[in-house]
């Protein structure tokens, strides 16, 4: 089965979650730097985790049985750390993941999410363990994520998420895949460029 | 919110327009680009059927995936040879200058722009490389963008960004003898925490960083990003102009009047208005190690590696982690720490006067047995010059190798990897987990002349010993 890409307005997001535990989880742990040796994100959905799966030998979140098909992601703080590498959330996404609540994340990992369609939310520590722990209890629960309402609720209890306000709007109106509007504005593209002394001579 | 630095100044000049979300729409002055996040921003743009709007403006090099030993073509790995081969077809189809292998000017990209005269104060700098906030020594905004937004400069010029909030950070002071530039920003990751910096952009400033070379304060810049900071930046002044002055891509003649007068005109204000602001004392900082997974985890070489328990309870989980990962036992000195490898590089501290300063540690000392230690120079240029004065040989001598210019071991990305549990001295910036190709590999992090002082010991030493000798 071809795998869907998040597409247009990012409104809401229905699927079983799985849960990544510890703080500064960094871009390398995501996807180890040898996994960069390509010229097409394709085969990164596999290498995911690679080291951190290989070292506890199937026990890993991404390798339980019970996960597979799993899309929200459950992490902790600062999540994404380190390199700017998009290989990092293209991997996560290739996978299967759709959304990541966590803690914290770094600002870069953040960006690159948001340019595939993948909403980074937050919430306090205490809410993020609750939530860890009830993923841990049931994997086989649906959640709904809600974006307007901010909050995901498995029918039980809802949680109400974070988002700034920039991203929210970004993936409500589907304009998250930012080129296009970047594009519009050509004239004034040409004019900031025009009125830029070091690209034009320092007249 | 800040008013009147240096940041609000750039940013305001580069000013595109305010777009639907509320982000905003960047004009970005410098893009650079290399092989490892560009391949796909090529090819979502041909299949967007875009064009590159400045081709002028972005320029390439090959950094991460060279071999340092042997850098004929075609390379012996394949996969490399290809994202080296798709980078040069991709520069030839779009008009961008390469500065490729062969060339005098390859290096680490966030070496060679500044050696090149190309990054230049109140620029807006962005490449698909966290490191890129290296370039802020210069008083420019510069900060590292994913493969997504590395298409949209391409196609644009620009890019949707956030408006970062502005940190002063004032060191007083001066650095003692044997404390360098690495030391200091350890020491400041370790004060502020890794994810200390995220929402903000750094002002490094005071009479500790004044007196540092443009060198030093690149490698200040360049892990603004370890503790969290997309982009960190130091208002120029004479050390930046004198650095630029007759560089291949600075201003010249009358423009070059012109230019300083500009790059004056944005200094941050005696007035300006910070979002926040730390000071610290610079002449009491000591060299710094790293003992964990986190460039957080940073400890004077007088110091014991600290015990998780006594820590605040966040740090808890983590320091314990990395006492696991590490080997290494709470309440033990740092100092003396068996290593088995001694790496000088990277973007971080692989330029002329890093390996300077370690071949004054090195210098009619021999290397420990059983320890591999090699040097890296960040660039072609960094290798040349460094041959003219002589370094090469006292560390050729000492029983280190000198390698050709590239990442080497910083990530790993080339045949310069840790063997299964080793424990590496390195001049780079990152100690995650596998970071330096080894899934279980470990690493200290530490300035260059501290990892020379590594290399001659076998062991984590203070490197004011052998200064005093």
């Amino acid at each position: 089965m071809k795998m869907e890409f998040p597409k247009g307005a990012i409104k809401a997001i229905k699927g079983r979650s799985l849960v990544i535990k510890g703080d500064d989880i960094d871009t390398d742990r995501i996807i180890p730097a040898r996994f960069l040796k390509c010229v097409s994100f394709t085969a990164l959905g596999e290498q995911v985790f690679a080291d951190d799966r290989e070292e506890i030998k199937g026990n890993h979140p991404f390798d339980l049985e019970q996960n597979k098909g799993a899309n929200i992601l459950i992490v902790n703080d600062n999540f994404g750390c380190g390199s700017s590498r998009e290989h990092a959330p293209q991997a996560l996404m290739r996978w299967g993941i759709r959304l990541i609540i966590g803690e914290s994340f770094a600002e870069i990992f953040f960006g690159n999410c948001l340019a595939l369609g993948i909403p980074c939310m937050t919430a306090s520590k205490q809410e993020i363990t609750k939530l860890q722990n009830l993923v841990n209890e049931n994997y086989n629960q649906m959640w709904n994520f809600n974006l307007k309402g901010l909050s995901i609720s498995n029918q039980k209890e809802i949680f109400k998420l974070d988002l700034d306000s920039g991203a929210y709007k970004m993936l409500y109106t589907g304009t998250w895949d930012a080129t296009s509007q970047l594009l519009d504005s050509e004239e004034k593209i040409n004019n900031t460029f025009n009125n830029l002394p070091y690209l034009n001579n320092f007249k | 919110m800040s008013s009147g630095t240096l940041y609000d100044k750039v940013w305001n000049f580069h000013q595109v327009k305010q777009l639907p979300g509320g982000s905003t729409q960047l004009f970005v002055g410098l893009h650079l680009i290399h092989e490892v996040t560009s391949p796909q921003a090529f090819s979502a743009l041909n299949e967007k059927n875009l064009e590159v709007k400045f081709p002028n403006l972005t320029v390439a090099t090959v950094d991460h995936i060279v071999p340092t030993l042997n850098q004929q073509r075609p390379f012996s790995d394949p996969l490399a040879e290809e994202m080296l081969t798709t980078l040069e077809r991709n520069c030839k189809t779009h008009g961008i200058k390469f500065h490729g292998i062969g060339s005098t000017s390859q290096g680490i990209v966030h070496v060679i722009a500044p050696e090149l005269g190309l990054t230049q104060p109140g620029m807006t700098v962005a490449c698909g490389d966290s490191h890129t906030s290296t370039h802020g020594a210069f008083g420019a905004i510069a900060f590292g963008i994913g493969t997504s937004q590395v298409r949209d400069v391409l196609a644009s010029q620009s890019l949707a960004m956030k408006k970062l909030k502005v940190r002063r950070i004032w060191v007083d002071g001066s650095l003692q003898q044997g404390v360098y530039a690495k030391d200091l920003i350890l020491h400041i990751i370790r004060l502020l925490g890794v994810k200390g910096g995220v929402g903000f952009a750094y002002e490094f400033a005071g009479p500790a960083i004044e007196k540092l070379s443009m060198e030093g304060r690149m490698t200040i810049c360049n892990m603004a990003i370890e503790g969290g900071a997309r982009c960190g930046y130091i208002n120029p002044d004479e050390t930046t102009f004198e650095y630029l002055k007759g560089k291949e891509y600075s201003p010249k003649g009358k423009e070059w009047d012109k230019a300083i007068q500009w790059w004056k005109s944005l200094v941050s204000d005696s007035e300006a208005k910070f979002d926040h602001e730390i000071q610290l004392d610079g002449s009491s900082i000591e060299p710094t190690v790293t003992w964990g997974i986190t460039p957080g985890q940073g400890i004077s070489i007088k110091e014991k590696i600290p015990n998780p328990e006594e820590l605040p309870k966040n740090e808890q989980q983590i320091a314990k982690d990395a006492c696991k990962y590490m080997n290494l036992e709470a309440d033990q000195p740092i100092e003396g720490t068996s290593i088995d490898v001694c790496f000088i590089g990277s973007c971080t501290n692989g330029r002329l006067s890093d390996l300077q300063e370690a071949s004054k540690i090195v210098k009619g000392r021999k290397v420990s047995a059983g320890i591999k230690a090699f040097v890296v120079p960040g660039s072609q240029k960094v290798a040349k010059e460094a041959k003219q004065i002589g370094i090469d040989k006292i560390f050729l001598t000492a029983g280190f190798e000198w390698r050709e210019p590239g990442c080497s071991m910083c990530l790993a990305m080339n045949p310069d990897k840790l063997e299964g549990r080793q424990i590496s001295a390195s001049s780079s910036n990152r100690n995650f987990k596998g970071r330096q190709g080894s899934a279980n590999g470990r690493t200290l992090l530490m300035s260059p002349a501290m990892v020379a002082a590594a290399a001659i010991h076998g062991k984590v030493t203070d490197v004011r010993k052998l200064l005093q000798d």
